[in-house]
């Protein structure tokens, strides 16, 4: 893949990547919560706004990685500070931009312990997120994307629920277990090409056993941390326990490092493997789809059953690009992004009700529909979006994988459909118990101001992506052509 | 012979503190006048650093090795003397005499690093270690456990100097001299048989296995800032000694085999073994045990990346080791041995105590972006460099051990609630050394090519 040097007269990414770091050491220094809260906030939309500028300067007809900066960082293992996006990772930097300032606000009453350190963890978590899809180099990549556990997991450990102690451990645990395989494969692929700078290790002839060996590698890393079907058990427990504003990081861009690792490294480095283990992963998505959607409609818990609604909406997203179709491939990265925005509000909106109700059970918040008019159409909208209602996000994005699957495989497509369907079963079902109640209910505190304008923009992008997701596709396209050349053409 | 300053000043600082220890007078702090002249020394440690020269004969050489590691002893003997407690520590009438030996076996490991001559070798080896032997029964609380400690450290000690010596005597007899210009030439049976032997020494210093037995029971007995010292500053002589021996046998199967061995051995021991430890100082101990047999990763390589790695692993190993029983130093009562239960809701306690400890775990085992991390990306890739796969896959899996009683700490410290929820207070230059520790190892983890010179340096080893 081609390089273009960043022409801008600042280093633009860098600054994206590192503003948030800055604001975590700015927080240490403050003196009340509030200031730090502030703070917080002021960092996060300010990174925002400037990575608003990269959408403005990117320009999708180029092929290749934009922005790019190439520093050296330790010479005797030839590392490089090397930083730079395509279209895929342009996208996914602005749903973690996006997110954080979210999250800052959703944590504004709810954290009422050690503020300080919260958004200094916060923060840390936005820059090794926005660090990992912007990295270039395999090292820098690895660094982001293991520094991220650390504050996650005292997010999960310090703030987290009442087993908030068996979460922590399992994330972390699965997680790094993953990691060191990363690593190994990683090294592996150094001594082969004696460089970890990502875009020199990509579309390269690799002989087969060797890349068979790397993807298995990669997978397992990558397999935990999206989670497909056999390792998804951390996810639930950690998505529980988690405070909010953790919850809706882990469900809305931890989950797509592991997608985000498929395209960018297995299929641009493993090709011939990807295309030779498809249908073990065709095969684990499916079963991710249903077996979640199954345990969905049995969960009394409303984080619960989003966490699993997150696997089984992951199961579409690993189909979509595993069908090696463009269609899959673009539904797959609408699919990484909606689910980013939709589990992200509905997670948002159970941290919402569990401020008030202090429980996160079904049966305890029933009869929103006269409690919480204005907080029902915010829900209604965001479960409506998950299971895919047309003019919503979700819709357009599974529609582009069923497309993708039938293309490449009808049999198998067949099996993708109960998907939606146990979707609406679930989201129907938990939004008819939460609506409704019969007899007596003690009335809430409905959406305030900051609730509102936290909820706005979500609402405003799930409709928006709805109706005209034209513009997002045309971002990513290019990109995701290169990737699918690779894998399919040889 | 001014190019030895370095040594003479740590020889009138044990002097001194000798001296002062003479004074029976109403106790006063020597631990200022420790810290002082430790540091002092770390600062002529960095002067000497590129001071090169041969002496008595070559019986001494000043090389990149030596100086390197003089400046790494220097320092984690000042860090040492810096988080001392002392007046819980020690009995009132010992202080000086502590001090003084602690100076002197440091003095005794910086020869240790500088002896070109298995006689001078040995000497210095038993300075380093009769130092020891000496001060640690001098604890003032848990006095059967130090003495335990103590017979324990000087049974191990005595018979692994005894197999050196009888190493030293096969090499004698191949050679005809005590010097180590030959070192290259015996690849045979005989000669891996003689190094061997000279190895018993080394390993003990490392607590490597198969010598590691002493590693817990000492750290247990000793006073909690000697374990520190113990922990982790002869390891570094150690480290240099097989540094040294690696560079100028230049290599041998049948030896890269054995070492292959031990370091597998002693990881995959301690790490298993540290899982099951409810004191903190013993769990420690295993994970020194542990990390020892990665120290080996670089010296079977035999090449000069995989000695860069393995004294990157060294200082990264000193600066994390330290953190963790600084929270040990810190946390304990009148010096008691803390158990992992003590750890319980350290957060609540003392944020920053359970940070620096959370910090040097992470470190521990290997997670970005702690040093930790960079030294055992560059320990892996030097040893799958040089083929060894197996190695390779045993230390990652190793590695996902480790994290079950790291996290451990962690977790303790972080997600339970304390039991006695009296907060710590720490004294301002404790809180010093505390982020000094945490923001050395992730600026080690970050940008390590700021000591690139340190390592080019450390790589040049004299023979002559």
């Amino acid at each position: 893949m081609e390089l273009f040097l960043n022409q801008l007269s600042c280093d633009l990414l860098s600054i994206v990547i590192f503003l948030p770091l800055c604001g975590a050491f700015l927080v240490l220094l403050t003196k009340t919560e509030f200031q730090a809260k502030v703070i917080g906030l002021v960092a996060t939309l300010l990174n925002f706004g400037i990575s608003l500028l990269l959408l403005y300067h990117f320009k999708p007809s180029i092929l290749g990685f934009q922005f790019v900066e190439v520093k050296e960082w330790f010479p005797i293992l030839n590392l490089k500070y090397a930083v730079g996006i395509d279209g895929i990772s342009l996208v996914l930097v602005l749903l973690t931009t996006l997110l954080s300032p979210i999250c800052v606000l959703c944590s504004w009453k709810a954290i009422e312990e050690r503020v300080k350190s919260f958004i200094f963890c916060l923060l840390l978590m936005e820059t090794s997120m926005i660090g990992v899809f912007c990295a270039l180099d395999f090292v820098l990549f690895y660094l982001f994307w293991e520094g991220m556990l650390i504050p996650m997991y005292l997010l999960i450990a310090i703030w987290g629920g009442p087993k908030k102690d068996y979460a922590s451990l399992k994330f972390f645990i699965y997680t790094l277990v993953g990691s060191v395989f990363l690593l190994v494969a990683i090294i592996a692929l150094y001594l082969k090409e004696g460089t970890f700078f990502i875009p020199h290790l990509l579309f390269k002839e690799y002989d087969l056993k060797f890349q068979f060996w790397v993807f298995l590698a990669f997978s397992v890393a990558f397999a935990i941390k999206v989670p497909m079907f056999p390792f998804h058990t951390w996810l639930p427990a950690a998505h529980v326990e988690a405070p909010t504003a953790g919850s809706v990081f882990l469900a809305s861009i931890l989950l797509k490092m592991g997608t985000y690792g498929f395209l960018r490294f297995c299929f641009g480095i493993t090709p011939q493997a990807s295309l030779k283990m498809a249908p073990l992963i065709l095969v684990l998505s499916i079963i991710a789809i249903i077996y979640a959607g199954f345990l969905c409609l049995a969960q009394e818990d409303m984080k619960r059953l989003i966490a699993y609604s997150s696997v089984a909406h992951m199961g579409f997203v690993t189909f979509g690009l595993f069908t090696f179709e463009l269609w899959g491939f673009k539904g797959a990265m609408l699919q990484m992004l909606n689910h980013g925005l939709t589990t992200g509000a509905l997670f948002l909106c159970v941290g919402i009700l569990y401020e008030r109700t202090h429980s996160r059970l079904i049966v305890d918040n029933s009869g929103l529909g006269q409690r919480m008019p204005l907080f029902v159409g915010f829900l209604g909208l965001f479960c409506f979006s998950s299971f895919g209602f047309p003019g919503t996000n979700n819709f357009v994005g599974e529609l582009f994988v069923l497309l993708g699957a039938f293309e490449s495989n009808k049999a198998l497509a067949l099996f993708l459909i109960p998907g939606p369907v146990l979707g609406a079963a679930y989201m129907l079902r938990l939004l008819k118990r939460l609506v409704w109640k019969d007899g007596e209910v003690l009335p809430l505190k409905d959406l305030n101001l900051r609730e509102v304008l936290y909820l706005a923009p979500l609402v405003v992008s799930i409709i928006w992506i709805g109706f005209a997701p034209g513009g997002l596709i045309s971002l990513v396209e290019p990109s995701l052509r290169v990737f699918l050349r690779t894998v399919s053409g040889g | 012979m001014g190019e030895l300053f370095l040594e003479f000043f740590f020889f009138i600082c044990f002097l001194i503190l000798f001296g002062l220890s003479l004074r029976r007078g109403p106790s006063f702090r020597l631990k200022g006048v420790a810290s002082f002249l430790s540091f002092l020394g770390f600062l002529i440690s960095l002067w000497a650093l590129d001071k090169r020269g041969s002496f008595f004969r070559g019986l001494y050489v000043l090389d990149g090795l030596s100086q390197t590691f003089k400046v790494f002893i220097a320092f984690g003997l000042f860090l040492v003397c810096w988080m001392m407690k002392e007046e819980d520590e020690l009995e009132k009438g010992y202080r000086g005499e502590f001090f003084a030996f602690l100076t002197l076996s440091s003095l005794g490991l910086m020869m240790v690093v500088s002896a070109l001559e298995f006689l001078t070798l040995f000497l210095a080896l038993e300075i380093s270690s009769y130092s020891l032997y000496l001060i640690l029964p001098l604890r003032r609380n848990a006095k059967e456990k130090a003495l335990e400690g103590a017979i324990k450290y000087v049974l191990f000690g005595a018979i692994s100097s005894g197999i050196t010596l009888y190493g030293i005597g096969y090499y004698y007899l191949l050679t005809g001299t005590t010097k180590f210009h030959f070192l290259q030439l015996e690849k045979d049976l005989l000669g891996f048989l003689a190094f061997m032997l000279v190895f018993a020494s080394f390993f003990f210093k490392l607590s490597l296995f198969p010598f590691h037995f002493w590693a817990p029971d000492v750290y247990e007995g000793a006073s909690n800032s000697l374990s520190a010292f113990i922990a982790t500053v002869p390891k570094l002589g150690g480290l240099a000694l097989l540094l040294r021996f690696s560079g100028l046998i230049g290599g041998g199967e049948l030896l890269a085999k054995v070492l292959w061995a031990f370091s597998v051995f002693s990881m995959t021991y301690g790490n298993l073994a540290a899982l099951v430890q409810k004191d903190l100082k013993r769990l420690l101990a295993y994970s020194g045990i542990a990390h020892s047999g990665y120290f080996l990763f670089g010296i079977i390589t035999f090449k000069d990346y995989g000695r860069l790695s393995s004294t990157f692993y060294g200082l990264v190993y000193l600066i994390m080791t330290l953190g963790a029983f600084l929270t040990v130093i810190l946390l304990s009562q009148r010096d008691a041995n803390p158990t992992l239960e003590d750890l319980r809701g350290l957060y609540k306690r003392s944020p920053l105590l359970a940070f620096t400890l959370g910090v040097s775990a992470f470190s521990l085992v290997g997670i970005p972006p702690t040093g930790g991390f960079m030294g055992k990306l560059l320990l892996f890739v030097s040893v799958f460099k040089e083929g060894y796969f197996t190695l390779v896959l045993i230390g990652a899996i190793n590695t996902v051990l480790s994290l079950f009683y790291y996290l451990n700490l962690v977790r303790l410290s972080y997600s339970r609630e304390p039991e006695v929820p009296m907060p710590i207070k720490l004294r301002s230059h404790e809180k010093i050394l505390c982020l000094f520790l945490i923001v050395l190892n992730l600026f080690l983890g970050i940008l390590p090519s700021s000591i690139q010179n340190l390592f080019d340096i450390s790589l040049t080893i004299s023979h002559m």
